[in-house]
């Protein structure tokens, strides 16, 4: 059963129409093509009404959609001969996290990305795509696996955040996302990041320092959760739709701010209402992306990679 | 691990700042001290040998030779291009009550003869959070070290990203720990409580040597997420320097009475 949100009901009730309409021209065999072509053009144009002026917050909640494409979903729709590396080699084998390898149109990449589970023990399993020190490692050791064969990579965002726990500390959650952050400024291989949902502070960015940074239109990427910011300024989560205003988090919030290089469109309604479609967007900005990088020489990559997120900041000089 | 008794988590950091008039509290061991008698002690609690909170100005003359630091980039400001929610309140509030213009003062002294390159982190201003500034400063100070070729130390003390600045406070932890790449002298990271969140995320705990005070917060998450999250009472001394030695996260832990020898020592061995 989708799932839709609340400003996404009107949607709903246009497509229940419309798809009795259909059961009932098909059941009684007779064409009903006179109401249903003009409720589809209606169905089509509240889509771009309610999804051309959506708030902070609706972005928000679209980004944590349940229906919404994860990266498995994406790497499966996208990618071909997809092997999955388990294990930091140190721990354990954090299912928040999963990297490996696959092709694409013949060309080998290397994919890391969070995720989140659609089941109820799924996501405890994946632990709400929540990822421990041992996720951030065992992204950055196959990272290097793969660069070390010249492989580009593909890190797929989405994640509320790293996980507040008492294992994750004793393990050194601080260290593992710093050092992550640190050795991938130094990849030498093209590094593709795109934000398919939540792009949650520390834990996002753990996986985050790419030639190009990408989100996708009803994606989100913050330094605190709205939730987070409302108590901490209101002292109540309510105020959570104001916290996601203030804090610019909407993929033409970042591009404004120089923060991120495109915005990937999705299929109307939003990805989660059609993942095909929204595979075939991301699979041609992929491609298009890795043309143009793959022609720059690694250590070049690099200089650039680190000036590009060096550049970042707004502050006065006097 | 005993030495510290585990505190309450308070509303806010500041309260345990040192308040004004000629006595105060310890706030580990709960004594009464005479302020002068704490002062000449490099604010360490005479009683319990705990650690109170300094500005960034006390850490300089504790550190560098004749407390002399050449500053760089004191003219960059914060900006509150997001326009949020008493930012700019609290930057003038900060500016007055530390005499700064952000939460890092970074430059060249020496250190027992040695130069180098120091960044100084003030809790005072906005809860030592990192901004554009913090990045920014920190960013050149990397630079500078790197081309003068001499030893980067930073003393951190910070809350994490700076949320009134958005999406580009987390970027700031980007901006900084690719630079580290280009340093090739040693680095040398002292964290003093509390070292949190971005800030423990990035730079903090990239150093060649990481040493920290006594006692101090050390961790990503703060305790009162953590206890929120998992509804379990936290282990006694949890994300305490003493902690984090003990999980193997930091070199050792050392205290302000022996930090200018020890780092002296250590940039002897490295240089
Ligand atoms: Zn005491």
């Amino acid at each position: 059963m989708a799932t839709y949100l609340d400003f996404e009901k009107p949607i709903e009730e246009l497509e229940k129409k419309i798809e009795e309409l259909k059961n009932l021209s098909e059941t009684e065999g007779i064409s009903l093509e006179d109401e249903i072509k003009p409720l589809e053009k209606k169905l089509n144009d509240l889509r771009k009404k309610i999804f051309s002026s959506l708030t902070p917050w609706q972005k928000v909640q679209l980004a944590r959609h349940p229906d919404r494409p994860y990266t498995l979903d994406y790497i499966n729709l996208i990618f071909n001969d997809w092997v999955e590396l388990h294990g930091d080699r140190l721990f354990a084998d954090d299912s928040a996290i999963v990297s490996g390898f696959a092709t694409l149109e013949g060309i080998p990449f290397t994919i890391v990305g969070h995720q989140k589970g659609r089941t109820v023990e799924e996501k405890i399993k994946r632990n709400f795509g929540m990822p421990h020190p041992e996720g951030y490692r065992k992204a950055l050791r196959v990272m290097k696996t793969g660069a070390k064969f010249g492989r580009p990579i593909i890190a797929f965002i989405d994640t509320p955040g790293a996980f507040p726990g008492i294992g994750a500390e004793e393990r050194g959650q601080a260290m593992a996302i710093a050092v992550n952050i640190k050795e991938m400024a130094v990849l030498p291989v093209p590094i593709i990041v795109i934000v398919t949902g939540e792009g949650g502070s520390g834990g996002a960015l753990a996986i985050g320092v790419g030639d190009r940074v990408y989100m996708q239109e009803n994606a989100m990427y913050s330094v605190i959760s709205p939730e987070g910011c409302a108590s901490i300024l209101w002292r109540d989560q309510k105020y959570k739709d104001k916290a996601a205003e203030s804090l610019k988090i909407t993929a033409k919030d970042l591009l404004k701010m120089g923060v991120i290089d495109g915005i990937i469109p999705e299929p109307p309604g939003g990805a989660h209402r059609d993942p095909e479609g929204a595979a075939k967007i991301l699979k041609k900005t992929i491609l298009n992306t890795y043309r143009e990088l793959s022609k720059i020489k690694g250590d070049e990559l690099i200089i650039k990679r680190i000036e590009k997120f060096g550049e970042m900041g707004f502050f006065k000089e006097v | 691990m005993g030495l510290f008794r585990r505190r309450k988590v308070k509303k806010t950091e500041e309260k345990k700042s040192i308040p004004d008039g000629a006595w105060m509290k310890c706030d580990n061991c709960g004594e009464i001290l005479y302020r002068k008698e704490v002062q000449n002690n490099l604010y360490v609690c005479t009683k319990c040998g705990f650690h109170f909170r300094v500005s960034s100005k006390v850490y300089r003359a504790l550190l560098l030779d004749d407390g002399k630091l050449i500053e760089q980039d004191s003219g960059l400001e914060p900006v509150d291009f997001l326009k949020f929610k008493d930012y700019a309140a609290k930057i003038k509030k900060s500016t007055q009550k530390t005499g700064l213009k952000d939460a890092i003062v970074c430059g060249e002294g020496k250190i027992n003869g040695i130069e180098v390159e120091a960044c100084f982190m003030d809790f005072g201003f906005i809860g030592g959070s990192m901004g554009s500034v913090v990045g920014e400063k920190v960013k050149r100070a990397i630079y500078r070290a790197r081309d003068k070729n001499i030893p980067l130390i930073i003393v951190s003390s910070s809350g994490g990203a700076r949320m009134q600045e958005g999406i580009i406070s987390l970027m700031q932890m980007a901006k900084t720990s690719a630079a580290l790449n280009l340093l090739k002298t040693p680095y040398i990271s002292i964290l003093t409580n509390p070292t949190t969140a971005g800030v423990m995320a990035s730079y903090a705990s990239l150093g060649d040597v990481i040493i920290a005070e006594p006692g101090a917060l050390l961790g990503f998450a703060g305790p009162r997420v953590i206890q929120q999250t998992i509804k379990q009472e936290l282990p006694p001394g949890f994300q305490r320097s003493e902690f984090m030695l003990e999980h193997g996260m930091i070199d050792m832990i050392v205290t302000r009475h022996e930090m200018k020898e020890v780092v002296t020592t250590l940039l002897k061995h490295l240089s």
